[in-house]
C-alpha cells in the first residue's frame, strides 16, 4: 500500500479489495483506525497505511429497531432489526461496525467478549449502506 | 492543570422557560418568546430590555428542523433586541449549556453586564425518522453512522457495554425512567406531566372508552415490560428509556454580581464553570465513562472549590436513562459501577439524598435539544431559590449542578450554583 493523503475515500478504496485498512504514524508508531493524516499524538504528519487482521473483539453493542433513513431503505425496520458494535481489533484500535453473525430477535443472546472477524460482501453483492461489516466467529 | 478563575463573578437574576412539548403551527421564535416573557417575569425588581447588551443562542439545527439558518438575530429581533449582538452557539445536544458558559465568560471577561442567554429547539415537524437523521448528524458521518448507528443507539451500545461489566439490568434503567416521571408529573412546564402509572390509567381508559382489549397490567414495572406499551427502540433501551422528541425554549439573564442586587434580593451565584471535549466513542478506551464529563466536572469544582458531595441537587443530562446512570459516576456522586445500584435504591429521587433531575429531566421535561442545557439552569434557579413548587427540594438547598452533554460525550459543559 502507498503512503497516500489517508482520507475516508482512499479507505473505503481499501475495504473494496477487500482490506481493512489503518493508518500507522511512522514518527511514534501510533496506529490510527479510523486512518487519519496527522499524528494526535506526536503531531508529525508521517502515515504509512497498514493492512489489519479483521480479528477482534465485541466490546458493546445494541440492536436496532428504530432505523435511519438509509437503513430503512436496505430494508430494515422496526421487525427486522440489525446490530450495531464497536469491535477493538486485536492491533489495539476500536471502530463501528454492522455485526453479524447474532440473533437480533434475541439480543440476551449476544455476548459482549464475543469473538468476530471482519467479512467482505463478495463481488456480485451490493455492499449496501453499511461498509464495515464483523461477524461473531464465536461466543466468549 | 492551572486553576481557573472567572475574572469577576457572575449571577443569574432572572429565568424562566416555555411549556414543552409538541406544539404544532408555533415555531422556534414563538417558543422564544413565551421563555423570555417567563424570564422577564422572574427578575423581582425588573428588567428593562433594552438594557440587555449580547445574546447567546443554544440551537442545535434549526436549519435541518425547521429550515432556518442564522437563527439567533431572528430570535433577538423576536424579542426586540436588536442591534446588540446575537449570536448562534452549537455543541449538539450541549448547545443550551455551551451558550450559557460563552455568556459566563462574557460577562466575566468585563466587556458586558448584562447578558441574555437563550436556548430554543423546534423538532417536530419532521417525521421521526428524519428526526433521527438530523440528530444523528452529531455523530461522525463518516465512521460512526454508516455502521448503522442512531443516537438512542450509541447509548444503547454504552448500556451492553456497562451491563455486562457491572450486572445492571434493563430493570435498572427503568428505575430512572419512573423517577423522571414521577418528578415531570410535579412540573407545569413538563411534556409528560404524568407518572407512569397516570400513562398507564390513561391507556386503560382509552382502551375502555374505543372498546378496544383493556391491558391488565398489575404495576409499572409489567407495563414497562410489555413491548406493545413500551417497544423497542435500540436494545436495551425502550421508548420510556429515550428523551423525546420536543419544542421548547429557555432563557437566562446573567448579570455582574456586582449588579445582582439592582435586579434582584435573592440571586444565584455561577461559582464554577467547565468543559471539555472527546473523541468518537468507538475511539475511547471505555465506552461506560464519558471523559469530557469527567474533566468538565473536576474544572467546575476545582473552580468551585467544592467537593461532588457538596452538591445538594444536580440536573443531568439524561438523555436516555443509561445516561443518568454514567452522569451519576462521571460527576463522582456515585464510585464507578454504583450508580444503577443508587438508580434502584432510589437514592437519587427528590427526596433521597443526592435528587436528580427534578424538573423530570431530559426524559420527562422534554428534551428541545438546543434549550435543554439552558432549561436545566432554570431548574435550578427555582429550586435554589426555594420556587419550585409541589417538586420543591426540602431542606432549602443552596448548592446545584448542571451537565449538559452533547452528542456521545465529545462535549460536555458543567455548571455550579450557589444561593448565598
Ligand atoms: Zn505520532
Amino acid at each position: 500500500m502507498s503512503p497516500h493523503s489517508f482520507t475516508h475515500a482512499e479507505y473505503l478504496a481499501h475495504l473494496q479489495n477487500h482490506v481493512l485498512a489503518a493508518s500507522r504514524c511512522q514518527n511514534c508508531g501510533e496506529l490510527y483506525l479510523p486512518p487519519r493524516p496527522l499524528c494526535r499524538r506526536c503531531f508529525a504528519q508521517d502515515m504509512r497505511w497498514e493492512e489489519l487482521s479483521g480479528r477482534g473483539e465485541l466490546v458493546a453493542f445494541t440492536v436496532v429497531h428504530i432505523v435511519p433513513s438509509a437503513m430503512l431503505e436496505a430494508g430494515y425496520d422496526q421487525d427486522r432489526p440489525y446490530v450495531s458494535g464497536l469491535v477493538r481489533l486485536e492491533e489495539g484500535p476500536t471502530i463501528s461496525a454492522l455485526i453479524t453473525g447474532v440473533d437480533a430477535h434475541h439480543p440476551e443472546t449476544i455476548r459482549v467478549g464475543s469473538q468476530v472477524r471482519v467479512v467482505f460482501p463478495r463481488g456480485d453483492q451490493d455492499p449496501g449502506p453499511a461498509p464495515l461489516v464483523f461477524e461473531v466467529v464465536s461466543e466468549s | 492543570m492551572t486553576e481557573r478563575k472567572l475574572g469577576r463573578g457572575v449571577a443569574i437574576v432572572g429565568a424562566g422557560m416555555s411549556r414543552f412539548g409538541t406544539f404544532p403551527g408555533r415555531a422556534s421564535r414563538d417558543l422564544f418568546v413565551e421563555a423570555f416573557q417567563a424570564m422577564r417575569e422572574s427578575v423581582d425588581k425588573g428588567l428593562d430590555p433594552r438594557d440587555i447588551q449580547i445574546m447567546y443562542l443554544g440551537n442545535y439545527s434549526s436549519d435541518l428542523f425547521e429550515g432556518q439558518g442564522h437563527t439567533a438575530p431572528l430570535m433577538a429581533d423576536w424579542v426586540g433586541l436588536t442591534p446588540v449582538p446575537a449570536l448562534r452557539v452549537e455543541d449538539a445536544c450541549a448547545s443550551g449549556g455551551v451558550a450559557l458558559r460563552q455568556g459566563i465568560l462574557a460577562v466575566a471577561s468585563g466587556l458586558y453586564d448584562i447578558v441574555l442567554v437563550g436556548g430554543v429547539e423546534k423538532m417536530s415537524d419532521l417525521p421521526t425518522e428524519r428526526v433521527t437523521d438530523t440528530l444523528a448528524t452529531a455523530g461522525d458521518v463518516l465512521y460512526e453512522i454508516p455502521a448503522g448507528f442512531t443516537f438512542p443507539g450509541f447509548y444503547a451500545a454504552m448500556a451492553t457495554a456497562y451491563m455486562d461489566r457491572y450486572g445492571a439490568t434493563p430493570e435498572s434503567l427503568m428505575a430512572v425512567g419512573r423517577k423522571n416521571h414521577e418528578n415531570g408529573a410535579l412540573n407545569p412546564k413538563a411534556q409528560f406531566s404524568l407518572t407512569i402509572a397516570d400513562i398507564m390509567a390513561k391507556k386503560i381508559a382509552g382502551a375502555e372508552k374505543r372498546g378496544r382489549p383493556v391491558p391488565t397490567w398489575r404495576d409499572e414495572m409489567e407495563f414497562l415490560h410489555d413491548h406493545q406499551a413500551n417497544p423497542i427502540i435500540s436494545w436495551p433501551l425502550r421508548l420510556f428509556d429515550c428523551s423525546p422528541i420536543t419544542d421548547g425554549a429557555a432563557a437566562v439573564l446573567l448579570v455582574a454580581a456586582d449588579l445582582a442586587r439592582q435586579f434582584t434580593d435573592a440571586p444565584i451565584h455561577i461559582i464554577g464553570s467547565g468543559q471539555a471535549s472527546d473523541v468518537a466513542l468507538h475511539d475511547r478506551p471505555d465506552p461506560t465513562v464519558i471523559r469530557a464529563a469527567e474533566r468538565a466536572s473536576h474544572q467546575a469544582y476545582e473552580m468551585a472549590g467544592i467537593k461532588p458531595t457538596d452538591v445538594k441537587l444536580a440536573e443531568v443530562h439524561d438523555c436516555f436513562t443509561i445516561a443518568e446512570i454514567l452522569a451519576s459516576e462521571d460527576l463522582g456522586f456515585f464510585e464507578r459501577g454504583q450508580g444503577y445500584i443508587a438508580a434502584e435504591e432510589g437514592l437519587t429521587r427528590r427526596n433521597g439524598p443526592r435528587p436528580i433531575n427534578t424538573s423530570g429531566g431530559l426524559k420527562a421535561k422534554g428534551h428541545p435539544v438546543g434549550a435543554s442545557g439552558v432549561a436545566q439552569a432554570v431548574e435550578i434557579w427555582h429550586q435554589l431559590r426555594g420556587e419550585a413548587g409541589a417538586r420543591q427540594v426540602s431542606g432549602t438547598p443552596d448548592l446545584a449542578l448542571s451537565h449538559n452533554v452533547g452528542g456521545t460525550g465529545q462535549t460536555c459543559v458543567v455548571h455550579i450554583y450557589e444561593r448565598r
